[in-house]
C-alpha cells in the first residue's frame, strides 16, 4: 500500500514538472508562438487550423485503437462469442476508411493552396506605408545587412521601423545559409549567385532573436542576430547615429569580412561601397568565367601556391585559405565586370 | 623520421581522448578475435561457413548482426549529441566534433542501421514466406552484403583514420566541396555510400526477381503475405532511387577529385542541383525503409489477433501508391529554396497525398484487431507502440507538408521530432517486431518476454520524453545542429527532458543486448518451428529452418496457407498427401564476393587519400574477380535424397 501511494505521488509530480518547465518558457522568448508580425501571425493560424484537422483524425484513431485492443485481448472475460477470424473484408468500412482521409485531405490542400499564393515570401505586403529594402548576405559565419536607401550596413544586427514592410533580399558568399526571424515569419535560403527576396512586417516594437538556420560548417552555431523593430522617429536618429559615427565599409574591408570568422558584436558602417550587393549576387553567375577561379575546386594546396597567402588569417585551416583566396580574386575579376555595366 | 612523424599525425586522428579509447578498444577487440579464431582452430569454419556462404539466411544474420552493432555506434553519437545539449553553454565536445557526430549519426544510422537491419529481415523472411529454396541470384545476394559491409567499414574507419565527414548525413555543397571541406572524411563519406550503395542497389533487383519469379507454386501475386508485398514495393523504389545516388555522389567526387563545377558556388556550378537530386533519392529513401516496417506490422497484427489481415486489397493498393508517389515529393525538403507558389502548392499536395493510403494502413490494423483474440507477445507490444507513435508523427508530417508554415518549421527541432518519430516510432519499433517475430525461425529459440517487455517500455518511455519537448523547442525557435545555445534562449528545461529520454532509450538498447544473451544461455528452444501459431509458409518449416528451406515445393491454395492448413487439420481434414523427395539442386558457396568486396574496399581507401597506387589495384582487383566468375562453372550441385531424408527427421525429431 505504501508502495502505492508513493507511485500515486510520483504521477501526480510529473504533469507538475512539466507544467513547471513549460510555464518557465513564459519569461523567455515563446519564437513562433508568439507572433509579432503579420506573416508570423498568418503563419501561426495556418499552423493552428492544419493542427485541428489533423487532431479531428487523430483522437478518433487513438481511442480505437486502445480500446478496441483492450476489447478483443485474448484472456478477456466474455470468452470466444466475439471472435470472427476470416472478417477481413467490408466494402462500406473500407470507402469510410479512404473516404475520411481523402476529405480532409482535400480540405486541408485547398486551404494550403490559398495560404501557398498569400504568404508567398516574394510577394509585396499592402501597406500605406512605403517599403523599406534591405539587402542581406550571409557569410562564414555572420550576416551583413545592407541598407541601400540609407546607405549604412551592420553585422549580426537589423533594426528597421515597426508598421513599414521591409523588403529584403537576400543572397550568400559562403555555403547556403537561411534567413529566419521566427517571431516575424517563415525563413527563406540565402544562395549565392542569386538574390532571393523575403517580405516582411512588424507590427511591434521589440528586440526578436534571428537565426541562420541552415548548416554551414563550424561556428554556423554563432550565426544569431537581433532584429530590432523600432518606432520610425527611433530609427531615423539611429539611422543619423550610425552615419555619424561608424567608420566606413570598403570593398577591402568587405572582403576580410567575407572570410570564414565569427563575431561576438554587432557591427555598424556609415557606408558601403556601391553595388556591393549586386556584385556578390553576379560575381558567381555562369557569364563571369571560370578562368578566374583558380584555387576554388583544385587542391587546397595549389591555391596556396598560387600567390594568396598574403590575405589569408593566420591559424586558418586549409580550406578557408583555399575559400578566401578564390573569392578575394573573384571579386576583383569581377569587379571590372561590374563596371561595364554601370 | 619527421616525414613518417607528420604523416601519421594527419593520417591518425589524434588529440581526443574519445577517440583514443577508441583505438585502444579496436586493436584489443582485434587481437580478441584472431587469438579466439586461431585457439579454437576456427578460420577454416568462419570462411566455409560465413564468409562465403550464399544462404540467405545466414546472409541475413550477418546483415542483422552488422546493423545492432551500427546501432549502438549511431546510439553512442546521439546520447554523445544529447549530453552536450543537456544545459547551456556546454563545452564537452568542440563545434567541428559535435558537426561530426550530428553527420555521422545520421549516415549510420539511415544507411549502415536501416538498410542492413531491413536486408537482414528481407533475407530472413522473404524466400521462406514464398516457399523458395534461396534467393534468385544467391552469389550476388552475398555479394551485396559483402560490399555493404566494407562501405560500412570503410565509413566508420574515419573515425580513428583521416577525419571524420562534417557536412551534415547529405552532405550539401558548396559546403562539402574541397573549398570547403578540404579534408578526407567527405571523401570517406563519398566512398563508404557508394559501394554499399551498390550493393543496395543489387537486393533490389535480387528481391523483384525473387519474388516475381520464385513463387511457391500457387501463390499468384495477391496471395503473397502482406510482407512480402511491402518488400516488392521497397525493392521497386530502391531500384528507381539508388541511381540517383550513385550519379548525384559521383558527381560530388568528380567536383572533388578533377575539380569540376557541378556543384561548387563558382564556374557555372549549382548546388541546388544536387539537393534536388539527393532528395530524389532521399525522400523515396525514407519510404524504401518503413514500406517494410508496414509489411511486418501487417503479418504481425494478424499473428496476434489470430484474425486475418482486415482489407488485404487495399493494403496492396496502398503499399503500390505510397512507391510510386514517393517519388513526387522530393521537393518539400525545400520550400523555402524560394521555387514560387505553384512548385510549392504542387509538392505540398502530393505529400500530403502520401497521408492517405498511410491512414488506411492504420485503419487496416486495427480493423484486424477487431473480434481478434489478441495476445501482447513482444512483436505485438511494439505494434501496439508503433501505432500511436506513428500516427502522430505522421500528423506532424502532414503538418510540415503545409508549405507555409513549413517556412516556420524549416530546420527547427520541430522537423528533428517528426522526422525521429516516423524513423524510431516506425522504422525501428517495425524492425523490432519484425526481429522479435522472426528470431525463433532464425535460430530456433525464443527470446525472453520479461526482459523484451523491460526493453520495450524503456524505449516507448524514452521516446516521447526524447521527442515531445524537441517539438516545443523547434516552435521556440532552437534550429537543428546548433551545438550550444545560451542561458538567456530559455531552452535548457526543455533539453534537459530531451536528454534524458534519449538516455531511457539507451538503457532500452542494454535490455534488448541482456535480452539476447540471457535467451542465448537459458535457451527456450522452439521444436515446434511455429511459436506464434502463425500464418505464412515460413512457420510449416522446422526452426532453424535447413539449408534448402522445404524438402517439397509447398503447394499455396489461398492468402495465409499455412494458417488454413491447420484450421483444415484441426477440423478433421485429412492431411496433404506428401510429393516424394527428390534431390534438390543449390548454388556452391563463393569467395568471390568477400574478395570483390575488400578490393572495393581498397580502391575505396585509396581514392579517399588520393592514393592511385593503391586505387587502381583496387580497381583491377575488381575487374579480375568479375572475370574469374563469369568463367566459373562450377556453381551448383544437388543435395541428395538421403541427406534430405537425414535432416527432416533430425528436424522434427522434437516434434
Amino acid at each position: 500500500m505504501k508502495m502505492k501511494g508513493w507511485y500515486r505521488r510520483l504521477a501526480a509530480m510529473l504533469p507538475l514538472a512539466a507544467i513547471a518547465f513549460l510555464l518557465s518558457g513564459c519569461g523567455v522568448n515563446m519564437g513562433v508562438l508568439d507572433p509579432k508580425g503579420t506573416i508570423a501571425r498568418q503563419q501561426l493560424d495556418l499552423i493552428i487550423i492544419s493542427s485541428i484537422l489533423c487532431v479531428i483524425i487523430l483522437v478518433p484513431v487513438l481511442v480505437m485503437t486502445f480500446w478496441i485492443a483492450w476489447k478483443y485481448r485474448s484472456n478477456r472475460k466474455q470468452g470466444d462469442a466475439a471472435y470472427k477470424p476470416n472478417w477481413s473484408h467490408s466494402g462500406k468500412i473500407e470507402a469510410v476508411m479512404w473516404g475520411v482521409p481523402i476529405v480532409i485531405i482535400l480540405i486541408l490542400a485547398i486551404i494550403t493552396v490559398q495560404f501557398t499564393h498569400k504568404l508567398e515570401p516574394s510577394k509585396a505586403l499592402a501597406s500605406e506605408e512605403k517599403p523599406i529594402t534591405i539587402e542581406v548576405v550571409s557569410l562564414d559565419w555572420k550576416w551583413l545587412f545592407l541598407y541601400p536607401e540609407q546607405g549604412i550596413a551592420t553585422v549580426n544586427f537589423v533594426q528597421f521601423p515597426k508598421g513599414v514592410p521591409v523588403e529584403f533580399k537576400l543572397t550568400a558568399d559562403s555555403p547556403m545559409n537561411s534567413f529566419w526571424i521566427p517571431q516575424l515569419g517563415g525563413q527563406i535560403y540565402t544562395m549565392s549567385g542569386m538574390a532571393m527576396e523575403l517580405n516582411l512586417i512588424a507590427d511591434e516594437e521589440g528586440e526578436y532573436p534571428g537565426k541562420g538556420a541552415n548548416f554551414t560548417g563550424e561556428h554556423f552555431g554563432k550565426m544569431g542576430f537581433i532584429a530590432k523593430a523600432s518606432s520610425q522617429e527611433e530609427f531615423d536618429q539611429w539611422v543619423a547615429d550610425v552615419k555619424k559615427s561608424s567608420p566606413s565599409l570598403s570593398q577591402q574591408g568587405y572582403d576580410e569580412l567575407a572570410e570564414q570568422s565569427v563575431i561576438d558584436t554587432k557591427v555598424t558602417y556609415s557606408s558601403f561601397p556601391d553595388g556591393l550587393f549586386d556584385r556578390i549576387v553576379t560575381k558567381y553567375s555562369a557569364g563571369t568565367g571560370s578562368g578566374h577561379h583558380h584555387g576554388s575546386s583544385s587542391s587546397a594546396g595549389e591555391a596556396n601556391d598560387s600567390g594568396h597567402e598574403g590575405m589569408n588569417h593566420e591559424g586558418m585551416d586549409m580550406g578557408a585559405e583555399g575559400a578566401t583566396a578564390s573569392s578575394a580574386s573573384q571579386t576583383a575579376a569581377t569587379e571590372e565586370h561590374e563596371h561595364h555595366h554601370e | 623520421m619527421d616525414k613518417i612523424k607528420d604523416f601519421a599525425s594527419d593520417f591518425f586522428v589524434t588529440g581526443d581522448p574519445l577517440i583514443y579509447g577508441a583505438d585502444v578498444a579496436i586493436v584489443l577487440v582485434t587481437v580478441a578475435i584472431v587469438a579466439v579464431l586461431t585457439y579454437f582452430k576456427k578460420w577454416g569454419w568462419l570462411w566455409r561457413e560465413w564468409l562465403t556462404t550464399v544462404d540467405h539466411k545466414k546472409i541475413g544474420i550477418m546483415y542483422i548482426l552488422a546493423a545492432l552493432l551500427m546501432l549502438f555506434r549511431g546510439g553512442v553519437d546521439a546520447l554523445l549529441m544529447r549530453t552536450q545539449l543537456i544545459m547551456p553553454n556546454m563545452d564537452f565536445l568542440k563545434p567541428e566534433h559535435y558537426n561530426e557526430i550530428f553527420t555521422t549519426h545520421g549516415v549510420i544510422m539511415i544507411l549502415f542501421m536501416a538498410m542492413p537491419l531491413m536486408f537482414g529481415l528481407f533475407n530472413i523472411a522473404v524466400p521462406l514466406q514464398i516457399g523458395a529454396r534461396d534467393v534468385a541470384f544467391p552469389v550476388l545476394n552475398s555479394l551485396s552484403f559483402w560490399l555493404f559491409f566494407m562501405g560500412a567499414m570503410l565509413f566508420n574507419l574515419s573515425f580513428v583514420i583521416g577525419g571524420s565527414p562534417n557536412g551534415g548525413w547529405l552532405a550539401y555543397p558548396p559546403l562539402t566541396e574541397k573549398m570547403f571541406s578540404p579534408g578526407v572524411g567527405q571523401d570517406f563519406y563519398i566512398w563508404g555510400i557508394q559501394i554499399s550503395g551498390i550493393g543496395s542497389l543489387m537486393t533490389g533487383i535480387n528481391f523483384i526477381v525473387t519474388i516475381l519469379k520464385m513463387r511457391a507454386p500457387g501463390m499468384t501475386l495477391m496471395k503473397m503475405p502482406m510482407f512480402t508485398w511491402s518488400v516488392l514495393a521497397s525493392s521497386l523504389t530502391i531500384i528507381l532511387a539508388f541511381p540517383i545516388l550513385t550519379v548525384t555522389l559521383a558527381l560530388l567526387f568528380i567536383d572533388r577529385f578533377l575539380g569540376a563545377h557541378f556543384f561548387t558556388l563558382d564556374g557555372g556550378g549549382n548546388p541546388m542541383m544536387y539537393i534536388n537530386l539527393i532528395w530524389m533519392w532521399g525522400h523515396p529513401e525514407v519510404y524504401i525503409v518503413i514500406l517494410p516496417a508496414f509489411g511486418i506490422f501487417s503479418e504481425v497484427v494478424a499473428t496476434f489477433s489470430k484474425k486475418k489481415l482486415f482489407g488485404y486489397t487495399s493494403m496492396v493498393f496502398a503499399l503500390m501508391s505510397i512507391s510510386v508517389v514517393s517519388f513526387f515529393t522530393w521537393a518539400h525538403h525545400f520550400f523555402t529554396m524560394g521555387s514560387g507558389a505553384n512548385v510549392n502548392a504542387f509538392f505540398a499536395i502530393s505529400t500530403m497525398i502520401i497521408a492517405i493510403p498511410t491512414g488506411v494502413k492504420v485503419f487496416n490494423w486495427i480493423l484486424t484487431m477487431y473480434k481478434g483474440k489478441i495476445s501482447f507477445k513482444t512483436p505485438m507490444l511494439w505494434t501496439m507502440g508503433f501505432i500511436p507513435c506513428f500516427v502522430v508523427g505522421g500528423m506532424t508530417g502532414v503538418l510540415l507538408s503545409v508549405a507555409p508554415a513549413d517556412f516556420q518549421f524549416h530546420n527547427s527541432y520541430f522537423l528533428i521530432a517528426h522526422f525521429h518519430q516516423v524513423l524510431i516510432g516506425g522504422v525501428a519499433f517495425g524492425y523490432f517486431a519484425g526481429l522479435y517475430y522472426w528470431w525463433p525461425k532464425m535460430f530456433g529459440f525464443s527470446l525472453n518476454e520479461k526482459l523484451g517487455k523491460w526493453a520495450f517500455w524503456l524505449w516507448n518511455i524514452g521516446f516521447y520524453v526524447c521527442f515531445m519537448p524537441q517539438y516545443v523547442l523547434g516552435l521556440m525557435g532552437m534550429t537543428r545542429r546548433y551545438s550550444t545555445y545560451g542561458w538567456d534562449t530559455g531552452w535548457f528545461g526543455l533539453n534537459l527532458v530531451s536528454t534524458i529520454g534519449a538516455f531511457l532509450m539507451g538503457a532500452g538498447f542494454l535490455f534488448q543486448v541482456w535480452q539476447i544473451l540471457h535467451s542465448i544461455k537459458f535457451m527456450e528452444k522452439d521444436t515446434t518451428g511455429d511459436p506464434w501459431d502463425g500464418r505464412t509458409l515460413e512457420w510449416s518449416i522446422p526452426s532453424p529452418a535447413p539449408m534448402y528451406n522445404f524438402a517439397t515445393d509447398p503447394q499455396v491454395r489461398e492468402v495465409d496457407d499455412w494458417w488454413e492448413e491447420k484450421q483444415r487439420l484441426a477440423s478433421g481434414g485429412a492431411p496433404r498427401p506428401k510429393p516424394a523427395l527428390e534431390p534438390i539442386h543449390m548454388p556452391k558457396n563463393s569467395g568471390m564476393p568477400f574478395i570483390k568486396a575488400t578490393f572495393w574496399f581498397i580502391a575505396g581507401f585509396g581514392f579517399v587519400f588520393d592514393w592511385m597506387w593503391m586505387a587502381i589495384p583496387g580497381l583491377i582487383g575488381v575487374a579480375a574477380c568479375m572475370l574469374a566468375h563469369s568463367f566459373n562453372y562450377d556453381t551448383d550441385y544437388y543435395i541428395p535424397v538421403d541427406e534430405i531424408e537425414r535432416t527432416e527427421a533430425a528436424a522434427r525429431r522434437g516434434v
